[in-house]
């Protein structure tokens, strides 16, 4: 598998969330993915760009575009130094939160990519790896 | 400070969201909106959200908020304009707006208001 293109943003403010989605749109035009493969990679990237500022303290977005034999995709990271997550499997069932949301960024998140997975260590931070394949 | 317009139609209020939302705008909204209802009496709440490229959980719980205020007051929202893949998305995401009902035009939305003041029914009710 290759990296063709690289890039790191950082999730500071409720700007930035909006920065991370324009970028993930530009990568995912580029790549060629339908408008609702777009809409479902920049959702993901909102709702996860959130996350580590609402609940990881802020953090970064780390964005890939890559090639694995003849199949090309996006792979986005996210990275904060936050509390981490104590349960993994209730963070992300829907309707979990432990905050004033709905509780369906994290599971919502999963179900809109094909891969997808959460590093995170309490007292440490987080980071959560999401791939949307063409 | 940048605010979304909340607009009055006769008996409704009309807002249309073309910006990039973020914390402030929503919360500010939430208030103009539910302001416009008490001061003018409005019965129906349209949101033209025609133009957003996305719809996350953080636009779906501003959206279902205001439904919600606005019901409690007395007026029914209806959100028009949903772009196919972003109602595919919301869907797979597992949003359902639930209380939040949606048309594909203003015109339709307008139509559901008003028809909805008269005789209360709910058979035209579109979901995304
Ligand atoms: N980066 C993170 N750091 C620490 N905790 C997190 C992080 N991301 C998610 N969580 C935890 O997982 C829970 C579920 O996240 P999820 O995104 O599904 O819901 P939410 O953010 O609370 O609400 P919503 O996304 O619907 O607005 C959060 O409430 C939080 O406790
Ligand atoms: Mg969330």
């Amino acid at each position: 598998m290759s990296v063709q293109k690289r890039e790191v943003l950082p999730v500071k403010n409720s700007n930035d969330v909006v920065l991370a989605r324009q970028k993930v749109r530009q990568l995912a035009v580029e790549l060629r993915f339908s408008l609702v493969d777009q809409t479902k990679l920049v959702t993901a990237a909102s709702e996860l760009a959130r996350n580590a500022l609402d609940h990881g303290k802020g953090g970064s977005m780390t964005v890939e575009v890559i090639v694995n034999g003849a199949r090309s995709g996006l792979k986005m990271v996210f990275e904060d130094q936050g509390p981490g997550i104590a349960n993994i499997e209730d963070a992300l069932k829907d309707g979990f939160t432990t905050g004033n949301g709905m509780g369906l960024g994290l599971g919502g998140s999963k179900r809109l990519v094909n891969d997808f997975s959460i590093e995170t260590e309490v007292g440490k931070g987080t980071r959560i790896t999401a791939v949307r394949w063409k | 400070m940048e605010r979304i317009p909340v607009l009055r139609m006769g008996s409704l209020l009309l807002i249309t969201i073309q910006v990039d939302m973020h914390d402030k705008l929503a919360l500010q909204l939430q208030d103009d909106v539910t302001e416009r209802i008490s001061d003018w009496g409005s019965t129906g709440v349209l949101i033209d959200i025609s133009s957003l490229e996305i719809v996350d959980s953080f636009i779906g719980r501003m959206l279902a908020n205001i439904a919600g205020m606005s019901r409690v007051l007395g007026a029914e929202t209806v959100v028009v304009g949903m772009q196919p893949a972003v109602a595919i998305t919301l869907v797979e995401l597992g949003m359902s707006l639930t209380g939040v009902r949606t048309a594909l035009s203003v015109e339709a939305g307008m139509e559901l208001l008003y028809g909805n003041s008269i005789t209360g029914s709910e058979d035209e009710r579109t979901e995304a």
